[in-house]
């Protein structure tokens, strides 16, 4: 009964439909081989597809929450990817059945009056549903989507209904996104979601914002400095009373494994937040892409994929 | 479909439901309670099935019996109880976070201290005492700790449990007796309650201080601050205090339960979760149906209003061997006591751990728990409640 990390859940769902969305991306429909109703999910949520080569990848579940037994996910094919987007368009297949693991939520939607939403290609996917949730809620909102080409762009037919709220602009027709321009109206009251290719999420982030308006997820993992230290570390296992030092060769995790604690991980890159681990003392050195600023700073949890420590002992809820 | 000439909040239903709940089973998985013009849904699976469905059973028309779509609530309406997604979202994860079980592990070894410190209190250097349980330890535990751990002023706290108990019964009929006697000092204590909710009249550390954090973060809008804070007043105590009655109950009523649980504390937390099985102190909340929604072979129709009971539920021997006994080898796991699904109980690992906290210090002390004469049902049209629990503690 003692309470740790939440351990993700895993299913195995069947693949019922399979749709090619735009050139380069595949939209599945996910659901229990028995019918049975999913669990439940928010706006900004993903799902780990568990690929039998061994990788399991994030995707953003972008259907419709009203519908309780269908997962949707889309997935660009990464030409230069480690072959998990290339296994889902070359192998699989309608019928088939694929490890499911989540949701979880790591970009959530914030209330607010207004709402700028800035897609790069297949950042789209958490959007939609946030899209669909601040419609309901009545609030104000505009979505500029760009992508490489037209045809490269998933999902315009459905972004169509709403009219003028999207602008869709194709670099091959209007060149990069006008990011100052876009933000020029912003205020604090604003909320930006951001959601595309590492470039335009760095672009974003290096823009002059008030605080706390900008709200970003990134699938790769985030570009880091250099560690808080070089030097070892001691780990302890509050649970046992084990301590292992941890050498800046090795992870949290690694080093934890080694004296036989097993906990769940999945990207092994800070990103996917599988690994969350409850901090009871000491200082984290948070390498993680998942934490936002307040949660770093209240240092009561660690990703041991790859987060480390500031100080020389971290104690773990292990 | 079966009709039922059934009154949920008759006095005598709520003094002992447990027939009604029996005759709503048995009826069927859909019945039709006429003299309200709602419906009631009451075996275990089917029950799970209407609480899981948020999208075909919602709760922003109200959980009571009064449909916000078309009469005016007494007050506004909760942001988490009374809400749908995605409206109900941010509130709810707020919440989820502050009241989750790593948030509370600071609190532990406080609680676990003031727990040790009220039963010396009580027992002093005596050998047995007779005390009514309500007041001196249900009652009395939860308003030690968790006014203080909401970040709450010293004075007025007394508004608290009239609060809550109002706030339960008004889930009733509006004009039923328990609502109309509540109505008299409402004013008075729901205005109490709303002024706490503000920041300046919040501690700086606290669940309160945790909320309106929250809303500085962006992470909820400065207007729902107060209004998720006010949740957990109303929702935060009385349950506690009902849910704490009944385990001590349980414990002293049935034979052998104290003496297992002494020889195997580690049982504290069964126990507790095995007494909101058992006794349910949310015996039922309503939802309404955005459309025809089938319930086995019925169906209820849009619009509805749906009464789904938990507490029959939890003693639905078509998933429960042996549902009536308080049983401490049981797992109570699945119990739909703290509800289920996107509205199930925030605060229950608060719950959880107040209790935790009181009865491992009890059974440090106390060899012997009996009831010493006849329990006193309190009614309320929600909750099940002893208003009164004569109890002799041992040393």
């Amino acid at each position: 009964m003692t309470p740790t990390a939440a351990a993700p859940r895993q299913a195995t769902l069947r693949v019922t439909a399979r749709e090619t969305v735009a050139d380069g991306v595949v939209a599945l429909t996910l659901a229990d081989p028995a019918g049975a109703r999913l669990p439940d999910w928010t706006p900004g949520s993903h799902v780990d597809l568990v690929l039998p080569t061994g990788l399991t990848r994030q995707y953003s579940l972008c259907g419709d929450r009203w519908d309780a037994s269908t997962y949707r996910v889309a997935v660009l094919r990464e030409p230069i990817g480690r072959g998990g987007s290339a296994w889902v368009h070359d192998e699989l297949a309608v019928g088939d059945l694929v490890g499911v693991g989540g949701p979880r939520n790591q970009f959530r939607l914030v209330p607010a009056p207004r709402y700028l939403f800035i897609a790069g290609g297949i950042g789209i996917t958490p959007l939609l549903p946030m899209i669909d949730a601040v419609r309901r809620l009545g609030a104000d909102w505009r979505l500029v989507y760009g992508g490489r080409t037209r045809d490269s762009m998933a999902f315009l037919d459905e972004l169509a209904v709403h009219g003028d709220r999207v602008t869709v602009l194709p670099q091959d027709e209007h060149g990069h996104l006008p990011l100052a321009e876009l933000f020029a109206g912003v205020d604090a009251d604003t909320r930006v979601y951001c959601c595309g290719p590492a470039p335009l999420l760095d672009a974003v982030a290096g823009l002059d914002l008030p605080p706390r308006v900008l709200r970003t997820e990134r699938f790769a993992a985030q570009e880091q400095g250099a560690p808080a230290r070089d030097t070892p570390f001691t780990v302890v296992l509050d649970r046992t009373g084990v301590e292992v030092v941890v050498t800046p060769d090795v992870s949290v995790l690694e080093a934890v494994r080694s004296v036989g604690v097993d906990v769940l991980s999945s990207c092994r890159e800070g990103t996917c937040g599988t690994c969350e681990t409850t901090v009871l003392a000491g200082e984290p050195d948070h390498r993680d892409s998942v934490l936002d600023e307040a949660e770093r700073a209240a240092g009561d949890c660690l990703f041991v994929c790859v987060s480390r420590s500031r100080g020389d002992r971290l104690v773990l809820d292990l | 479909m079966p009709a039922l000439d059934l009154d949920p909040f008759d006095p005598e239903v709520l003094r002992d439901p447990l027939p009604a709940h029996a005759a709503l089973r048995d009826a069927g998985p859909l019945v039709r309670l006429p003299r309200y013009d709602t419906y009631a849904i009451a075996r275990y699976a089917d029950v799970r099935a209407a609480l899981s469905d948020w999208q075909s059973f919602e709760s922003s028309a109200g959980v009571g019996l009064t449909n916000f779509r078309t009469e005016t609530p007494w007050r506004p309406p909760s942001l988490l109880l009374e809400a749908d997604p995605p409206a109900h979202d941010a509130p709810r994860t707020v919440l989820a976070r502050i009241l989750g079980p790593r948030a509370l592990r600071r609190l532990r070894e406080d609680w676990a201290a003031d727990a040790v410190a009220l039963v010396d209190d009580l027992l002093g250097g005596r050998s047995e005492v007779e005390v009514d349980a309500v007041p001196t330890l249900a009652a009395a535990f939860p308003l030690r700790v968790f006014p203080d751990a909401v970040g709450l002023r010293a004075d007025g706290r007394e508004h608290l449990l009239p609060y809550g108990d109002h706030a339960f019964n008004a889930f009733g009929p509006t004009d039923n007796p328990l609502v109309l006697a509540g109505n008299e000092h409402m004013a008075e204590h729901a205005g109490w309650v709303g002024q706490q909710c503000l920041r300046e009249n919040l501690a700086p550390a606290g669940f309160g201080a945790d909320i309106w954090a929250a809303a500085d973060r962006g992470d909820l809008t400065h207007a729902q601050a107060p209004l998720v804070v006010r949740s957990l007043l109303t929702a935060g105590v009385d349950t506690t205090v009902h849910g704490i009655g009944a385990v001590l109950h349980a414990l002293a009523a049935t034979p052998g339960a104290w003496d297992l649980l002494r020889a195997r504390p580690e049982l504290v937390r069964v126990a507790f979760d095995e007494a909101v099985r058992w006794e349910s102190p949310v015996q039922a909340f309503f939802r309404t149906t955005v459309r025809d929604v089938p319930v086995a072979d019925a169906v209820v129709p849009a619009g509805a209003k749906v009464l789904v009971f938990f507490a029959a539920a939890n003693r639905d021997p078509r998933h429960w061997a042996d549902p009536d006994a308080f049983d401490l080898t049981r797992d109570p796991s699945g119990h739909v006591g703290f509800g289920m699904g996107i509205h199930q109980c925030v605060g229950q690992h608060v719950a959880r751990l107040e209790a935790e906290s009181l009865l491992t210090a009890l059974l440090a002390r106390v060899t012997r728990l009996e009831l010493t004469g006849e329990p006193v049902r309190h009614l309320n049209n929600t909750l099940r409640a002893w208003d009164s629990l004569p109890l002799r503690l041992t040393v």
